[in-house]
């Protein structure tokens, strides 16, 4: 089941960049909620503090408070706990190159010294199916690299990866965006079924995708989150000029 | 993006290839590809030389015995080399089995904890002075801290003289593939909840493999050969010897022992020895390729 995330007055830095500023949201549990703003905005930057993959790089620096349910995950719990509760998919496909696809999708149990072998095949079939992707590999799962499928399999594959390890958010960092229009078809109808039970954060420059998909939409400019709220507002009756500049691309 | 009409492109221009340009681009394919083909030709020949000539000089004089005696004394004919194949395939185990997963161990600190950090310049800059230190000077290190206070020679001195040699390549290509290791790689298990050491061993360090397997292998062909750290090490031995707290003996040493000697017969056994040891490394070095290159296609764990 998902669980909401709360963010209160969270700052960001690239050392001495200061790339995200005050940010205050919150995300409903099992619900799509969307992201746009022009490239450099800060999303990347703003769902990588959500999993704790900020702090990876030794120049970036976080503060204030990001609560996943009652837990402040700055504060009462690892990165590593935070990470497998909280699931990422990123913006390009990168899946494990020596491991089979079965290798692949069950990486993140099997790297916590998983093993028990009737629940690593039921794993896999599940998240495989999941994300749209079983019929096409299941002949081929342990006998194909994960490399050597089409990139949208490939992103697919790394969806069916993070679901595997059972998260509870997922965050989806423009999943799509190096995708032909079946592929993005495919995910979008996934993001419609998963969202009953996980909370998704998705980025995306895609408007259409954004009000396909999510209940609600964060636009960011210049590491400011300048409005959010429900997806049909955003499109139809932004309350800042800046969100409606954007939406109707005058800018960006 | 700006969308201009498309143009008629006056004649001349650069982007639409004249007929002569087509041509001096064909030309220069060709030159680079031929200066390629010759550069690879001067690579192999010191090779196919040397192979050639330890044939021509050793080959006559291998036989069954040669593999199964041990030497024979002075004035008598006949006699092999058997129990220094057999020392050099221990001494090199050893070596191995010491000397790769400190390298390894001290590759992957160097690359995915030691970054910038006081210890981790400190390792980098001591392996590359290890790595120029002169053998010689190693098998003296290894004798007056190992060999003196034992009081002994041994294999085991020898292991140590040889492990300690191999430990600068096998650090420094460990460190130099695991860079070349995509971020987006570690990013995807560390986003799995991965903890960092453990991705760095079962995805950093696995992904690299081919490229460290190289570098053992390297490591392990170049002191295959040497002589020098063993002479105060391992010292030799004319006998069986399988007590790895023993002098054992060692092919590059009865090489030197038979080249430098005065009988015309010593000397084949030697050309014998040398080229018994280039195949022994070749074919070690290929089954190791062999068998590792299988374990990774088939992304099994
Ligand atoms: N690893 C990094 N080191 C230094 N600066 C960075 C790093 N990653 C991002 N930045 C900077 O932080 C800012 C925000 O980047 P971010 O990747 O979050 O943008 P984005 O909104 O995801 O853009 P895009 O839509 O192009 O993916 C940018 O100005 C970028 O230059
Ligand atoms: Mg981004």
């Amino acid at each position: 089941m998902g669980v909401g995330i709360q963010v209160e007055d969270l700052n960001a830095w690239y050392g001495s960049t200061h790339t995200l500023q005050d940010i205050n949201l919150h995300i409903p549990a099992n619900h799509a909620t969307a992201l746009i703003g022009p490239s450099g905005c800060g999303k990347s930057t703003f769902v990588r503090c959500l999993n704790r993959m900020h702090e990876t790089n030794p120049i970036a620096r976080a503060t204030g408070v990001v609560k996943m349910g009652e837990i402040d995950i700055y504060r009462e719990a690892s990165p590593v706990e935070i990470r497998r509760r909280v699931g990422m998919v990123f913006q390009r496909p990168n899946p494990f190159p020596t491991m089979s696809i079965y290798d692949n999708v069950i990486s993140g149990l099997k790297l916590n010294g998983f093993r028990n072998r009737r629940i690593l095949d039921e794993t896999v079939e599940r998240s495989l199916k999941q994300a749209a992707l079983w019929e096409e590999v299941k002949d081929d799962l342990k006998k194909k690299s994960g490399a050597s499928l089409s990139g949208g399999q490939q992103q697919r594959m790394c969806i069916a990866r993070a679901l595997a390890v059972d998260p509870e958010v997922l965050l989806m960092d423009e999943p799509a965006s190096a995708l032909d229009p079946v592929s993005t078809s495919k995910i979008e109808d996934l993001i419609f079924q998963l969202k009953t039970q996980y909370t998704i954060v998705i980025v995306t420059h895609n408007m259409q995708q954004a009000a396909r998909v999510a209940e609600n939409t964060g636009f960011f400019l210049n590491g400011k989150l300048v409005e959010f709220d429900s997806t049909h507002k955003i499109f139809t009756n932004p309350r800042d000029k800046r969100t409606e500049d954007y939406i109707t691309g005058r800018f960006g | 993006m700006s969308t201009q009409p498309i143009q008629a492109q006056p004649l001349g221009d650069p982007r639409k290839p004249s007929r002569a340009n087509i041509l001096r681009r064909y030309t220069a394919d060709r030159i680079v590809s031929g200066l390629a083909v010759l550069a690879t030709v001067i690579v192999l020949a010191p090779l196919a030389a040397i192979l050639f000539y330890l044939v021509y000089k050793g080959a006559s004089s291998l036989n069954l015995a040669f593999f199964t005696h041990v030497p024979a004394p002075v004035g008598e004919e006949g006699g092999g080399m058997a129990n220094a194949i057999v020392g050099s395939s221990l001494v090199l185990l050893l070596a191995s089995l010491m000397g790769i997963p400190v390298g390894i161990a001290a590759g992957v600190y160097l690359s995915e904890f030691g970054r910038g950090k006081f210890l981790g310049n400190a390792v980098r800059f001591t392996a590359d002075v290890l790595n120029g230190v002169p053998s010689i000077v190693m098998g003296i290190t290894i004798y007056s801290l190992v060999v003196k206070p034992q009081r002994h020679y041994s294999a085991l001195a020898g292991g140590i003289a040889l492990a300690i040699m191999m430990i600068p390549t096998v650090t420094r290509t460990t460190e130099e593939m695991l860079a070349t290791v995509p971020l987006a790689i570690r990013e995807a298990a560390l986003g799995l909840g991965v903890p960092k050491w453990r991705t760095a061993v079962s995805v950093s360090l696995r992904t690299a493999s081919p490229g460290i397997i190289t570098g053992c292998m390297l490591a392990f062909a170049r002191v295959a050969g040497e002589t020098a750290p063993l002479l105060f090490t391992a010292f030799g031995n004319q006998f069986w010897s399988f007590n790895l707290n023993e002098p054992i003996a060692a092919l590059p040493l009865q090489i030197f022992v038979y080249a430098i000697s005065p009988y015309d017969e010593w000397h084949r056994l030697a050309w014998a020895g040398a080229l018994v040891l280039i195949v022994l490394i070749m074919v070690s070095v290929t089954l190791v390729r062999v068998f590792a290159n299988r374990g990774v296609l088939k992304g099994g764990s």
